[in-house]
């Protein structure tokens, strides 16, 4: 079937301003985090009080006092820099899904393709994220390199829109790719919030180190909790990616696992990652060992995207990028 | 994990024996410990490394050539160390065979400590449930044993005991979530066996690669020498392959505009057990996602190129005519290279025949485009097919005794002057060189080869199996919490005499998000167990 160039343009131009918006967003949440440290600290205080409250046996008081929830200048710009979040994300889903009606076919065949789902999908996780614990001011540190992978995603690895080689055309491709994007893109997050774990433990050790930064990150456990429970979603996720590429390379390569570059990088992440996991048990290895070992594997994740893509030749040299 | 402790030294000093178990003792406990997983993790993800950043033979043989050419002492030197063979250097297997054992160490008292945990009763309910991190208390309106009943009743799913305590209050304690160290043992067993059976699957296993020429040709999987190429795992002679044979009918490719590939397909016809008997030959859609399953092995469609057809017409008026595989060197463009070779026949006399061999060696373009007289190809199919070429007359060395490549002739025997350039000519089809001493050389046409690979491995039935059981074990591990739950009823006092109900709750697992769930079965065992 032909490609469908105006669906194409449209996916183009709505990538382009989703990219725009969050620059907006990142700005904003940025304002917030600089600035509305002073009101985020009262009502975490608040609230500790209230729990405690319930902890004791007392009436269950979820009530915050209006005193207290009264909001500043610096949240307000931060809640409206997460609502242009949100309308960043449903641009970048119409971008994709667009792309993909262009072509007829799931739209990440190509790593200009793969990229645009693997920021979406960190967005998305990043809005659970935010749902569920109180970082809305962090998502400017989220944002960054989303926006930089973007860009980077949108000017030099850009493909036109094409129907893939037979190799891929295969029901395979849903699945396994879709795998290795969600795996990918939710290990964004617990790599973004073990940095700043690293910060913030580093001044909870000494309180000159970071003294101007740190203090406005959420406190050590939260950072970590956040990183430990993104990581265990998107950890299956990923070994079922890749469970799913061995059998789909024993249908189209002659064998399900061949220490192809991609393949051998996806192996070392895997095993950095089953590291992480262990370390949180062991003593002596949690909080920053931890920590650290996340990020590695998140380097991992993004060497085997640019590095084994772009540089190594083998089977998955699929980017497009000539 | 074991602790690291030393066992207790003898005051009088240990004798050898004893020193001896001590060491080894200390060894194990060393080695199955958490900590030393965790960096032989390290180490099996930095040794895998070089993999991903050397070529690697098993990979690319000519590309690890060409790197230590390139390289030097450093070449050489990284060859000596296994570089270019990473997963089956003594270093890579150390460490995983190590990692495998530490394993082991690690899982054994595990599942015995497993199996104990499961036979034990849930632990007593703590005297203060109050000091729990989940505490809920209400007031009942049947009495003790009706409460405990209906508690019963809610807490279905979970393990649980009930114990009466001195002053009449009953309790109940339960604890859920024994699938997480279920999974988290299914686990580590599965990739035990999906390693084990990997490594056989590489005893057992091989791997052929051959040519066959789309026009009908028969490839038969009946020994080594058929193959062009055969790796073969430590416990495969080339005896006993299963026997099968398939016969290439056609080759059909598609692309797009710009000369993209957009479809391959290969109809074969193949036989395999009985039919081999019978001689009856079942039809097949071969392409690059499906493979034929015949007799135990898997034949796979890898590429495809183009066989330029010449017929000679020798000046006794014989004629023979050959499509030999030409090699694609451009894959966007098919533009193909290669050598077709000629014996002249009924040339009876050794040196004779030795002057006259012909090889037709240069480029094929399937569209033809010319730069001035320079034949490269603009087009992947075969619209306007062209060949540039060069003819050799000698000796080709074909009996020599050494094995030569079918894609090009033996470039000494050219630069010692025992093979002659005698024309260079661009061809189309039908057009024709003739010789100085009368050959004529007619190039008639372009046929396409299909290059197939035959795999064998026994055990990958298994590893998927294993592998599946992996990721089940995987996901109970880390998506089960441990939990415990206690319910304590108290008969009421005479000053109120509705019944005192207390729950609490304790996650064991360093998983947060039970605070949720306890919420909701409190609940319903302090509100609504009418529900």
């Amino acid at each position: 079937m032909p490609i469908n160039e105006t669906l194409s343009r449209y996916s183009d131009w709505l990538y382009t301003t989703a990219a725009a918006i969050y620059v907006v967003a990142l700005m904003m949440t940025l304002v917030e985090q600089g600035f509305g440290a002073k009101g985020r600290l009262a009502m975490e205080r608040a609230q500790r009080r209230s729990r405690e409250l319930v902890g004791a046996g007392g009436p269950p008081a979820e009530e915050v006092p209006a005193a207290q929830r009264e909001v500043g200048r610096p949240e307000r710009i931060g809640r409206m820099g997460a609502s242009l979040l949100v309308l960043g994300a449903l641009l970048q889903l119409s971008a994709i899904v667009l792309r993909g009606l262009a072509v007829h076919r799931a739209p990440w065949g190509n790593m200009y393709e793969y990229g645009m789902a693997v920021t979406f999908i960190t967005v998305v996780t990043w809005l659970v994220v935010m749902w569920k614990f109180p970082v809305r001011h962090l998502t400017g540190f989220l944002l960054l390199p989303v926006v930089i992978l973007m860009f980077v995603n949108g000017t030099m690895l850009y493909t036109i829109a094409a129907p893939v080689q037979p190799a891929l055309q295969s029901y395979w491709l849903v699945i396994h790719v879709s795998a290795a994007i969600i795996g990918s893109g939710v290990f964004l997050v617990p790599g973004v919030a073990s940095v700043l774990y690293l910060f913030r433990a580093a001044y909870d050790k000494d309180n000159t180190k970071f003294a101007r930064f740190a203090p406005k990150l959420p406190a050590a456990d939260v950072l970590d909790r956040i990183a430990y429970r993104t990581t265990i979603f998107a950890f299956p996720v990923f070994t079922f990616g890749v469970l799913c590429g061995a059998v789909w390379a024993e249908s189209a390569w002659g064998r399900f696992w061949g220490w192809d570059p991609k393949e051998t990088v996806a192996f070392i992440a895997w095993v950095v990652y089953a590291a992480y996991l262990h370390s949180r048990a062991t003593a002596g290895w949690r909080g920053a060992r931890a920590a650290a070992i996340n990020i590695v594997g998140f380097a991992a994740i993004v060497f085997n995207l640019f590095f084994v893509n772009l540089v190594t030749a083998g089977l998955h040299s699929y980017a497009g990028v000539g | 994990m074991t602790t690291t402790e030393a066992p207790p030294v003898a005051p009088q000093g240990p004798t050898p024996a004893k020193r001896t178990l001590a060491f080894v003792r200390n060894t194990w406990r060393g080695l199955t410990s958490m900590r030393t997983a965790l960096v032989l993790l390290f180490l099996l993800a930095l040794a895998a490394l070089p993999g991903a950043l050397l070529p690697q033979r098993k990979l690319n043989a000519p590309k690890v050539d060409e790197y230590i050419t390139a390289h030097g002492w450093w070449g050489t030197l990284l060859d000596k160390l296994e570089f270019y063979d990473v997963y089956s250097s003594i270093w890579f297997s150390a460490i995983y065979l190590l990692l495998m054992i530490s394993l082991v160490g690690c899982l054994t008292p595990r599942s015995f400590e497993y199996v104990k945990a499961m036979r034990a009763k849930p632990v007593l309910t703590p005297r203060n449930l109050a000091r729990m991190p989940h505490y809920r208390l209400g007031r009942g309106e049947a009495d003790t044993t009706a409460e405990i009943a209906a508690a019963h009743k809610q807490l279905s799913g979970w393990r649980r005991v009930e114990r009466e305590e001195a002053d009449g209050a009953r309790t109940i304690s339960a604890e859920r979530g024994f699938l997480r160290e279920t999974g988290n043992l299914v686990f580590h067993f599965s990739m035990l066996g999906l390693i084990v059976f990997f490594a056989l699957g590489k005893l057992f296993g091989y791997e052929g690669q051959v040519i066959v020429q789309a026009d009908g040709s028969t490839f038969c999987n009946s020994g080594i020498y058929n193959y062009d190429s055969f790796n073969a795992g430590l416990r495969v002679d080339g005896t006993d392959l299963n026997p099968f044979c398939v016969k290439v009918n056609d080759f059909t490719a598609r692309y797009t505009e710009s000369g993209q590939p957009d479809y391959y397909h290969s109809n074969i016809r193949y036989q395999s057990g009985a039919d081999l008997e019978t001689n009856t030959w079942r039809p097949y859609g071969l392409e690059v996602n499906s493979p034929l399953r015949t007799a135990g092995d898997r034949v796979y469609l890898l590429g495809h190129g183009y066989s330029p057809k010449f017929t000679v017409t020798f000046p006794d008026g014989t004629q023979r005519t050959q499509n030999t595989q030409w090699r694609t060197v451009d894959p966007t463009t098919m533009l193909a290279e290669g050598a077709t070779k000629f014996d002249q026949p009924g040339v009876t006399d050794e040196v004779q025949r030795r002057t006259r061999q012909l090889a037709i060696t240069g480029l094929f373009a399937p569209t033809a485009f010319l730069h001035g007289n320079v034949l490269t190809s603009s087009a992947p199919e075969a619209n306007d097919p062209a060949v540039a070429v060069d003819v050799l007359r000698g000796d080709l060395g074909l009996d020599s005794g050494r094995g030569q490549s079918v894609f090009e002739v033996d470039q000494t025997r050219v630069d010692d002057g025992r093979l002659k350039k005698v024309a260079r000519e661009n061809l189309k089809v039908g057009q024709e060189i003739k010789l100085d001493d009368g050959t004529k050389i007619r190039f008639d046409g372009v046929g396409q080869w299909v290059s197939l690979q035959v795999s064998h491995d026994p055990t990958q039935g298994f590893v998927l199996g294993f592998a599946i059981a992996m990721f089940l074990g995987l996901g109970a591990s880390l998506l089960v919490k441990r939990r415990r739950l206690w319910v304590r009823v108290k008969p009421g006092t005479d000053d109120d005499p509705s019944t005192v109900i207390e729950v609490a709750g304790l996650a064991r697992t360093d998983q947060a998000g039970y605070g949720e769930e306890f919420h909701r079965v409190s609940d319903r065992l302090i509100s609504g167990q009418k529900g």
